[in-house]
């Protein structure tokens, strides 16, 4: 018996900009479905196809006004867990992430023998790029 | 007064956490109102309270509690003498920073060298930025207030022990 994780859902601000910016970091629409209001997309990485990235906007009919208002407060302070997002070439990313016009909040360092660097989602989701040990 | 943060602005406050992105990148360099506001694109006279109601904490006493983070870490890692650590992390003056740094964290700079020497490390599987958020000083009051409680408690204990 073996299980994984198969989606892993972020909140955004509008699914068309957050569709938009994670294309630029090589995710390809994995599933985009409609229902009224309800927007069912996600996204999946070429090198990683067991993985499903979810894209959801917070609101009805899953949630109410008030739930909605908060959820994305949380999501635009930038309150909500921390992302890892591995690359055999930190610096390499940065370059070609921030040539795409990525927000970085922190540029490419060197600790321990890894280098990482920080950047946001247009919504607020930030995302550690971690370099593995080499 | 009642802080609510769901009657903020999302895209206000996303343009908050870039000021504060900004701060936590570059936590030694000067941060007047002026210049965070400018990168928030809201008006001097609204950023503080609007950056107090939606991260709970006064700008400057963000931006001071990331120089004591850092302080730490530069205390814990390497071998630097203090007062090179208290410059790079945006001190003027040595006199200020151990007296800031003892009163957020109850310790001296030397103090906590030492001890964090004996301990060793232990977070060793986390990521290193996740590490010093972790080590985050949590100040919940003004440094200013805080001396004044800690000065009348002295006093207090001290009144107790006199006859």
């Amino acid at each position: 018996m073996s299980q994984c994780v198969q989606e892993v859902g972020l909140y955004v601000r509008d699914q068309d900009e957050a569709l938009a910016f994670y294309e630029k970091l090589g995710f390809r629409v994995h599933t985009d479905v409609r229902n009224g209001d309800y927007r069912w997309l996600t996204m999946q990485h070429p090198d990683q196809p067991s993985l499903q990235l979810g894209l959801f906007k917070p609101g009805p009919p899953v949630h109410d006004e008030a739930t909605a208002q908060t959820l994305q407060a949380v999501v635009a302070k930038g309150a909500m867990p921390p992302l890892v997002l591995g690359v055999d070439d930190c610096r390499a990313a940065y370059e070609r992430m921030h040539a795409v016009g990525v927000e970085f909040t922190q540029e490419p360092m060197s600790r321990y023998g890894k280098v990482d660097a920080s950047f946001r989602d247009p919504s607020g989701n930030g995302w550690k790029l971690i370099e593995a040990r080499r | 007064m009642t802080v609510d943060t769901a009657t903020q602005d999302p895209e206000l406050l996303r343009r908050l956490l870039r000021a504060k992105d900004r701060m936590d990148a570059a936590s030694h360099e000067d941060w007047p109102v002026r210049r965070l506001a400018r990168v928030s694109r809201v008006s001097e006279a609204h950023f503080a309270r609007a950056f107090k109601q939606a991260f709970g904490v006064p700008p400057h006493r963000y931006l001071l509690t990331r120089r004591i983070e850092r302080a730490q870490a530069l205390l814990r890692e390497t071998d630097r003498a203090i007062t090179e650590i208290a410059f790079e992390t945006g001190w003027k003056s040595l006199g200020t920073f151990g007296r800031t740094f003892r009163d957020v964290t109850g310790e001296s700079p030397g103090e906590i060298r030492l001890r964090a020497q004996a301990a060793g490390h232990e977070l060793g599987r986390v990521p290193a930025c996740f590490v010093s958020a972790a080590q985050r000083p949590d100040l919940t009051i003004a440094v200013s207030e805080k001396r004044r409680r800690e000065t009348t408690d002295i006093n207090g204990s001290l009144q107790k022990e006199i006859p």
